[in-house]
Parts: structure tokens; sequence; C-alpha cells
């Protein structure tokens, strides 16, 4: 048995990931759905990877295999060499609905991951700070009914954050958003994502989004998931969405995704 | 003048008198005098004038002091509609039966009558209120509590729901009361077969609305916890047990109110105590004041039970106010 307080101080802040020829079906009306087709990439840690496509390739399905919510079909994922099997605080999911716990205050729900894994005791004061850093300091005693569409997100991201991920998994978190919400949001995910160390997995179809905020982007194709391209982004922080290195790179990216002629 | 002398000004300004209680005063003196001035068509007691002068002077009373009242209390206001309105309710009830025996003895009863058995019988009425309260207590708690359980078994593991169901659809329909003859031989006494009825009363609701509501609890929410660490019991008693919580409720209050006539029909067929016996002994004696006493007695306490389900729901649901109005 090892010692959880030593590993917890050799591992990085960022986990790093493995996928490894994933093939993934659902079964719709009796058939065989194939949403993911041969998927194998890794991740290093601390990277910030976009995983953009089409909606309803299958790019969710990969996050909850990710999370560990589901089991593959066949291939395997691995967490820090570790094959995925069940899902762990230290790979947690902020999913596009904020589904905060209704009978619960904004303060409780943030505390849920601490309740879980029973460190309460030692741990409630990251409660606060979790608030605090997603900017809902004021609102620990009100319930989620109470909030805005964008206040619920920030608290959904205050519940993952609270228990230290080594892995956050985004799955379209700013998708129900209205525009400038979602601006301020995504400098603010980048933010914490900068300071904090962990590597983040964000699905998203939004092409803007996807390369102001993430270090790499992997484009999807249509159902059954392939991967049709790996693209780092060569751009420090804080970006500028007027650069025109990301028009260049959006027009490249808007014809991979078969948009070309718009563009 | 100075700033202070202003409020010492205000508080020492005479106030009127509430209208509303004041009207509600003169409402109660008039049926009082009717009652006490108009020939009574038989011999009555003549304590019940005394009563509803006393309650026109009290009502006076608090319009005169109403107004000075803290805000908290001042609400009492807001009934003097319901006082007016039940001055004229007795005296409509007095003048059909006392005055002119319009409707007919001995079935129905003048209001005096009614009081004279509060007055006589009262020792007789609480006890028998403690004894349908102990016995709906009894029943009701068994029956909710493993209710309670055995839908959160039933919506939980898919193997009790495989087994569950079958049986659930065929006896829950079936009214708990078909099961009184029965029940009446198989248990040692009345009062625990009494028992075992209330229990399946009201059980079998808390139980089917029990499991709905665990069945509808949504996936997104167990993602939620699992991702977060939580184990099976954490699921269970962390998101399981209160986001099914709101149609749990709905099978309590459905199980009290059929808790309620099983338990009255109980105590009419073999409990020898309670206000179901009460209401079966005073028509056995054709004692209609009694009847009519007792009925109210029961409504009062089914009632005060129901207000304090509420109570414990809007205690335990506090978190539902301004998602939906009830």
């Amino acid at each position: 048995m090892v010692n959880p307080a030593t590993t917890e101080t050799a591992l990085p802040a960022g986990m790093a990931l493995e996928i490894d020829g994933i093939r993934h079906a659902f079964t719709l009306e009796g058939r065989p759905l194939p949403v993911l087709d041969d998927v194998s990439f890794s991740v290093e840690p601390g990277e910030f990877v976009a995983l953009l496509g089409p909606s309803g390739c299958g790019k969710s399905t990969l996050l909850r295999l990710l999370a560990g919510l589901e089991p593959p079909d066949h291939g395997e994922a691995r967490a820090d060499g570790v094959a995925i099997t069940a899902p762990d605080p230290s790979r947690v999911v902020v999913f596009q609905d904020p589904t905060l716990f209704p009978w619960r205050t904004v303060r409780a729900n943030v505390a849920l991951g601490l309740e879980a894994q029973g460190l309460m005791k030692t741990r409630a004061y990251r409660i606060d700070e979790a608030l605090e850093r997603v900017g809902l300091g004021a609102f620990g005693n009100v319930y989620p009914h109470q909030l805005s569409g964008g206040m619920a997100q920030r608290a959904a991201l205050a519940r993952a954050l609270v228990n230290d991920p080594r892995l956050l998994i985004l799955d379209e978190p700013l998708g129900k958003l209205d525009s400038l919400t979602r601006m301020s949001m995504q400098s603010e995910i980048v933010d914490l994502w900068r300071r904090d160390g962990f590597t983040t997995l964000l699905v998203t179809h939004d092409v803007e989004e996807a390369l102001f905020m993430a270090t790499r982007v992997i484009v999807f194709s249509e159902r059954p998931a392939r991967i049709t391209a790996d693209i780092a982004i060569a751009r420090d922080y804080p970006r500028h969405r007027s650069d025109p290195y990301f028009a260049d790179l959006k027009r490249r990216v808007f014809g991979l995704l078969g948009m070309d002629a718009t563009w | 003048m100075s700033d202070s002398a202003l409020p010492r000004y205000a508080l020492a300004a005479p106030q009127r008198p509430w209208p509303g209680v004041l009207l509600a005063a003169a409402a109660w003196a008039a049926a009082g005098a009717a009652i006490r001035f108009w020939p009574d068509e038989a011999e009555y007691t003549r304590t019940l004038a005394p009563i509803v002068f006393g309650i026109a002077v009290a009502l006076s009373l608090l319009a005169a002091i109403g107004p000075y009242l803290p805000e908290r209390a001042a609400k009492v206001r807001f009934a003097a509609p319901w006082a007016v309105a039940l001055a004229i309710a007795l005296t409509l009830w007095e003048i059909v039966t006392a005055k002119t025996g319009y409707l007919p003895r001995p079935f129905f009863v003048p209001p005096q009558e009614l009081m004279g058995v509060f007055i006589d019988d009262w020792a007789k009425l609480l006890e028998c209120v403690a004894h349908s309260v102990i016995l709906l207590a009894s029943g009701y708690a068994l029956g909710s509590s493993l209710g309670f359980l055995t839908g959160l078994a039933l919506g939980w593991s898919k193997a009790v729901g495989y087994w569950g169901h079958p049986i659930l659809r065929l006896i829950g329909p079936l009214p708990a009361t078909a099961w009184l003859p029965i029940a009446f031989f198989m248990f040692p006494s009345s009062w625990s077969a009494a028992v075992f009825l209330i229990a399946l009363a009201s059980g079998l609701p808390v139980a089917i609305l029990t499991w709905s509501g665990v069945s509808a609890v949504g996936g997104a929410y167990y993602d939620i916890a699992r991702t977060l660490g939580g184990s099976p019991r954490f699921l269970v008693l962390k998101v399981t047990i209160p986001a099914a919580m709101p149609s749990v409720f709905v099978g309590l209050f459905m199980g009290l109110s059929a808790s309620f006539a099983v338990l009255v029909v109980a105590e009419m067929m073999g409990v020898k105590a309670g206000l179901g016996w009460y209401l079966q002994w005073a028509q056995g004696w054709a004692a209609y004041g009694n009847m009519y006493a007792a009925l109210g007695v029961m409504a009062v306490m089914c009632s005060t039970l129901v207000t304090l389900l509420f109570q414990v729901r809007g205690r335990l649901l506090a978190w539902q106010k301004g998602l939906l109005r009830w």
C-alpha cells in the first residue's frame, strides 16, 4: 500500500492520458450504432485538449468512458498508465447542464465531492475557496434555482475544482450560455487551468472556443467518430480573439469539418 | 419642538378600532340576542347565549386594542370575515332548529345541545381522541416506514422490482377495508388487526409513490455523484432519497387520507375505543348530538394531522419553494 500523502506530492498536477484503440457502440432499437471507431491519442500532463467535432459524433461518449462512467467495448483508456475502469474523484466532469442538486444550497452542492470521500472534516475550508475562485463567494447559501445559467455553471465548476482534480473533463460546459457569459467564462476556465495545472479535456462544437482555449485541438469526423486532425495551437496566453493566426486556423478547421464552402 | 417628540405624539394618538372585527362583534352580539330573546320551540339549556355574548365582548375588546398590537399578532384581523360568517351560520342554525323546529328532532340538534355534549362528555371524547390518535399513529408510522423502504428497494434493485412489481400491482388496488374480516381473525387482538389495516392502507400509496419517485431520479445526478467518488450508499442516501422526497410526500398525504378511512371503519367494526367506536355507540343510543360532536372532533383531529404533515413537508422540502407553488 502506497502512502497517499507521498503519491500526491510525487505526481504532477496534471494527469497523463492514453486512449488506445477505443471502439464503442450503442444499441439503438436492437441494432448496434457505432459511435467511436478506433480512437487513439495521448495527452501529456497539464495539456488543454479540445475535442472538436460535429454534434452527436461521439465526443461526449468518449468523455464518459474517460470519466469511468462506462467501460469501452474495445480498447483501453489509461490514466497515468493505469486502465480506467471506474469513476474517480481525480477525474471530474462538468456537463453541459450544470446538474446542481436542487435540494442543496450552492455551498452544499460544492461540498458533494468532499462529503462523498469523507473529507468534510479536514478540507471543508476548500468549499469557500472554490466558491471564491469562481466568483460565487456571496452565493453559498442560495438554492440553485435562484442562480442564472452562467452562475449555475460556475457553481458546477466549483463543485469539480473543490476535489483538486488532476483531469478536468468539460462536456460542452458553455453550450447553453449567452455569448457574453460564454466568452468571459472561456477566459476564466483558462485562468483556472493555468493556475492549477490540471489536464483539461474540453468537448465542444464551437471552433472559436476550441482555438481560443486549448493548447491542442483534436478534430473528429461524423459518427462514428474518427480522428481527422490533431492541431497544436502555438500561441501563448492570454490570447486575443482578433489574432490573425486564429483566423487562418479557423479556416483550416472549418475545412476539416466540411464547412469550407462558407469560409 | 424636537424630533423626538414626534414618535411620542404618534404613540399617544388614539387609534381607530379595527372596523372588520367591530362588525364581527356586532354579528356575534346579534346572534346572542336571537338565542336569548327569541323563544325556544322546546326546552333547551340557556348556557349558550352568555357564551355567545362573551365572544361578542371579546371581539369588541380585540377591535379596540388591535391597532396597538405588534404586526405579527395583528394578522388575526384577516379572520374577521370568517368571524362574521360564523355568527350568521350559528344564527341560521339556531333558527332552523331550536327556534322554529324546521329541521326535525332528534336527527338535527340545535347548537346548545351540541354544546351540552361537549360540556357533559368532554372527558370521554378526549379519551376517544387519544385512542384514535395512538392507533392511527402506530399504523401510519409502521405503514409509511415499511412503504418507504419497500418503494426504495423496488426502485433501487432490479431483482426486488422484478418480484415486487406484480405483487404490488395485484394487491395495490384492493381497498384495505376488504381485509377487515380476515384481519380480525388472523390477529390476536382487534387493536393489532386495526394497526395492520391502517399500515396497509397507508403503506401501499407510500410504497408506490416512493418507487415512482426513485425511478424518476435523473441519471445525470448519479453520474455527478459517481464521478465525485460517491459510494452506492452515498448514492442512495444523498441522491436517491432527497430527489425522490417530493413524490414520497405525495404518497404520505394519500396514505394519511386512506388511513383515516380505515381507522374509522376498524373502530366501528371491532376496536372498542376511539372516535369511530364513539360514533357507533352514539348511534346505538340514538344520541344524535353526540354523533355530531364526534364528527366535529374527528374533523379537527384529521385536519390537524394533515396540517402537521404539511408542516413537516414545508421544512424538509423548503428547497422546492420558488420551484413550484403549493
